[in-house]
C-alpha cells in the first residue's frame, strides 16, 4: 500500500493523509494507490503540510506499517525517548520500528 | 566575556523581525516552502523527522549564566523540556514549532545570543579551545581573535553564498582540543621571536571525504591575519565546486590544485587584499582583548580532600589543571551511563548556570565533545560543586573515557541519517559501565555517526562507527585509529559491518586486544598505531 505523509506546516508535526484530511496518528492513514500523486499536488496547493511525499507501506491487523524505518521513526517518535512518542503508556512500543 | 555594543544588538533584532515577516507570510500561504526554506535555514531552523529543529549558536562555546538560563527557559518554554549541545558547541532544540519561533528568538536576543549562520553556506559559529583563557599551555588567548572572526564573518556580504558551509577553529595551544586540522580553516596561535601569529591550516574536514588540512602558512603575522583569512575565503569563493554539492567544500578544492597552488593563489589574493585595509587597528583588537581579561583571581592554592573515594575519582577524571595556582577547569559530563549523548534537561541546564554564577566567575563553556565546562573553579570550592552536580545526575566521572562518547541525534531525529546513533552509544556505555574498567581502558575517544556526514566526528574516533542503510536495515561499520587531537588521524574502517549488537561486542573484543597488548602507558590508539589492525580483526572477525 502507498501512503502520504508529511509535516505540519505550523508545528512541524508528522502527519498522514486520511482521505479527507490529515491526522498525527499513523493509524489512521489510507492507502493512497494510484491518486498519491495527484492528492499530493492538491495538498502542496494547500500549503498545509511541507514537503508531502508518498511512501510503501504493509497493512497490518494494527493498521499501516512504513516500510522503511525512517517513516516508522516519524511515525512514532524517537526510540530513546519512549516518554515524547504518541504513545508513552506503552513501554514496548517502540518495537514496532525495530 | 564579549558584551554586544549597538551594533551588535541592533542587527540582531532587526533580523528577528525580518525572520517573524518571513515566518507570518509562510503561514498566510504568501510564500512556498521552497522560497521559505532558504530563509528559515539562514535563521538555524530546520525541519527535522518529527518537527522543527532550531540550532543556536554559542559563539566559540562561551556563554555566561544568564544566557545559560535563557537557553533552559527556551527549552521549558518552546520544547520539551531539555536541549541537546553539538559538536559545534551549539545546543539544538528538537521539537520547535514554526509559530513560535520568532518569539524564541525575540527572547534569545534580550541575552545576546541568535540563531544565525547556523545553517547554510556561510561562515557557521566559529570554534575554539573550551579551555581558552583558563589552560596552561596557550600562548595566547584565542577568545579574542574568535570573537573577531565572528564579528568579521557575521553577515559578511561576500561570503553569504559560499560554495558550501564553512567552518573555522581557533586554538592557541600544542594541544588540540578542537579538532582544528578538521575545519575549513584550522589556526593555531603561536609566537615567532616574541610576535603573535598564526599556523594556518586549510582544508581539513570529516563527511564523505575526510582530510587533514595541510599548513598553508606557517607563520601569518597577528596584523594580517583577517586578510589572509579574507584571502583564503576569496580564492575558495570564486574556484569552489558549485556545479556538485559533494565536491563543493574547501578541502576538495585544495586537494584537487594541490596546497602548493592553493597557497600561491592565497599569496597572490592577499597581495591585494592587504591594500584594502580590513584588519582592524590595535584600538578594536584591544577594545575586543578587554572583554576576556582574566578573572580576579584571589583563591589560595589549597587541595581539595580527596578522602571520598567518588569525589577522588571525579578529581582526577573530569577536573584539569588551571593556569592560575588555586583554580581548576572542571568538566561537566553530559554522558551518563545509557544516557543520550550531549542532552541535558531544563533543570540541569539551571543547575551548571548557578553553579557558574556561583563558583566559577560566571563562565560556562560547550565543548565539542558535547559536554560542558567551568573554567575557573577555586579548588577550595570543588567538592562543593561536585556534590551539587552530583545532585543534578551531573557528576559521572568518565571524560575522555570509553562512555564519554561523541553521538549525532542519528536516526531518532535527523532527516539525514541513516542509521540510528544514540542506542549504540547507550548500550556502550552500559556494557562499560563500570568504573575501573572504563577507567583502566583509559583514554579512548568512541565517536558515533548515523550517516556519512560525519556529526558525530567518527573518522576522528580512536574507535568510530559509521551507521549505514544496508537494504533497509541498519548497519554500523567500525573503524581504527582516527584522532582529532594534535596527534590528527583518519579512522579507517576494519572490515564488515555489524548489526547493532554486533558492534558493540566488537568495541568489547577491541579492547580485550588492547588490554593484552598495552605497553607501558600506552593508550588504545598508540597501541593501535604500534601493532596495526591485524590482531584486532582476528578477534573481532575471527
Amino acid at each position: 500500500m502507498k501512503l502520504l505523509t508529511g509535516n505540519e506546516l505550523r508545528s512541524g508535526a508528522v502527519t498522514w493523509w486520511t482521505g479527507s484530511g490529515w491526522s498525527l496518528h499513523v493509524e489512521d492513514a489510507v492507502d493512497v494507490g494510484e491518486h498519491g500523486e495527484a492528492v499530493l499536488h492538491t495538498e502542496e496547493g494547500a500549503r498545509r503540510v511541507n514537503a508531502p511525499y508518498i511512501i510503501d507501506a504493509v497493512a497490518t491487523p494494527q493498521g499501516p506499517r512504513p516500510a522503511h524505518i525512517k517513516d516508522r521513526v516519524r511515525a512514532l517518535g524517537p526510540t530513546v525517548r519512549p516518554d515524547l512518542t504518541l504513545k508513552p503508556a506503552d513501554p514496548a512500543a517502540g518495537d514496532w520500528i525495530i | 566575556m564579549y558584551k554586544y555594543d549597538h551594533f551588535d544588538q541592533s542587527i540582531v533584532d532587526a533580523r528577528v523581525a525580518e525572520f517573524r515577516d518571513q515566518v507570518n507570510r509562510r503561514i498566510a500561504g504568501e510564500i512556498t516552502e521552497d522560497q521559505f526554506k532558504p530563509l528559515r535555514l539562514m535563521n538555524g531552523l530546520y525541519l527535522q523527522l518529527h518537527a522543527y529543529m532550531l540550532r543556536v549558536a554559542i559563539p566559540y562555546g562561551t556563554l555566561d549564566s544568564r544566557q545559560m538560563r535563557m537557553l533552559a527557559h527556551i527549552a521549558r518554554k518552546y520544547d520539551r523540556d531539555y536541549g541537546h549541545f553539538t559538536t559545534r558547541q551549539n545546543i539544538q532544540y528538537n521539537w520547535i514549532k514554526l509559530e513560535e519561533c520568532a518569539d524564541l528568538l525575540e527572547e534569545l536576543a534580550t541575552v545576546e545570543m541568535h540563531a544565525i549562520q547556523t545553517s547554510g553556506n556561510c561562515i557557521r559559529n566559529i570554534s575554539s579551545d573550551q579551555y581558552a583563557g583558563a589552560a596552561a599551555d596557550e600562548v595566547a588567548d584565542p577568545r579574542p581573535w574568535a570573537e573577531l572572526l565572528r564579528q568579521w564573518s557575521t553577515f559578511h556580504p561576500e561570503f553569504s553564498y559560499l560554495p558550501r558551509k564553512f567552518k573555522i577553529a581557533v586554538i592557541a595551544s600544542p594541544e588540540d582540543r578542537a579538532a582544528m586540522r578538521l575545519h575549513d580553516i584550522g589556526l593555531e596561535l603561536v609566537r615567532q621571536n616574541g610576535e603573535l601569529g598564526a599556523r594556518v591550516f586549510v582544508g581539513g574536514g570529516m563527511g564523505r571525504t575526510p582530510m587533514i588540512a595541510p599548513e598553508i602558512n606557517p607563520f601569518v603575522k597577528a596584523d594580517d591575519l583577517l586578510s589572509y583569512i579574507e584571502a583564503c575565503l576569496r580564492v575558495y569563493n570564486r574556484y569552489g565546486r558549485r556545479d556538485n554539492i559533494y565536491k563543493a567544500r574547501i578541502k576538495i578544492l585544495v586537494h584537487e590544485i594541490g596546497a602548493d597552488e592553493y597557497r600561491r593563489q592565497v599569496a597572490e589574493e592577499f597581495a591585494h587584499v592587504k591594500t584594502l585595509g580590513i584588519d582592524p587597528p590595535l584600538a578594536e583588537l584591544e577594545r575586543i582583548s578587554a572583554f576576556f581579561a582574566p578573572p580576579a583571581f584571589d583563591a589560595a592554592d589549597v587541595e581539595p580532600d580527596r578522602s571520598d573515594p567518588d569525589f577522588a575519582v571525579w578529581l582526577d577524571q573530569n577536573v584539569k589543571p588551571h593556569k592560575q595556582a588555586g583554580y581548576a577547569i572542571v568538566n561537566i559530563s553530559l554522558k551518563p551511563i545509557g544516557g543520550i549523548p550531549g542532552d541535558a534537561s531544563s533543570a540541569q541546564i539551571d543547575v551548571m548556570a548557578d553553579l557558574a554564577e556561583q563558583y566559577g566567575f560566571d563562565e560556562l563553556r560547550v565543548t565539542h565533545a558535547q559536554n560542558i565546562v567551568l573554567p575557573h573553579v577555586a579548588k577550595r570550592d570543588l567538592h562543593a560543586v561536585w556534590q551539587a552536580l552530583r545532585e543534578a545526575q551531573l557528576a559521572d566521572a568518565n571524560l575522555d573515557l570509553i562512555s564519554d562518547i561523541i553521538a549525532c541525534p542519528g536516526l531518532d531525529y535527523c532527516s539525514l541519517a541513516n542509521a540510528r546513533s544514540i542506542p549504540v552509544a547507550q548500550k556502550i556505555a552500559t556494557r562499560f559501565a563500570d568504573m575501573d574498567r572504563q577507567r583502566d581502558l583509559g583514554e579512548l575517544k568512541l565517536k558515533i555517526s548515523g550517516c556519512i556526514n560525519a556529526c558525530g566526528h567518527h573518522h576522528a574516533g580512536h574507535i568510530g562507527i559509521l551507521g549505514v542503510d544496508r537494504k533497509g536495515v541498519e548497519n554500523y561499520q567500525l573503524t581504527f585509529g582516527g584522532s582529532g587531537a594534535e596527534d590528527v588521524s583518519i579512522g579507517k574502517i576494519i572490515g564488515p559491518g555489524f548489526d547493532e549488537d554486533g558492534v558493540v561486542d566488537a568495541v568489547e573484543k577491541a579492547t580485550e586486544v588492547y588490554k593484552t597488548l598495552r605497553e607501558g602507558d600506552e593508550r588504545f590508539i598508540d597501541t593501535y598505531r604500534r601493532v596495526g589492525l591485524e590482531p584486532f580483526k582476528e578477534a573481532i572477525y575471527g
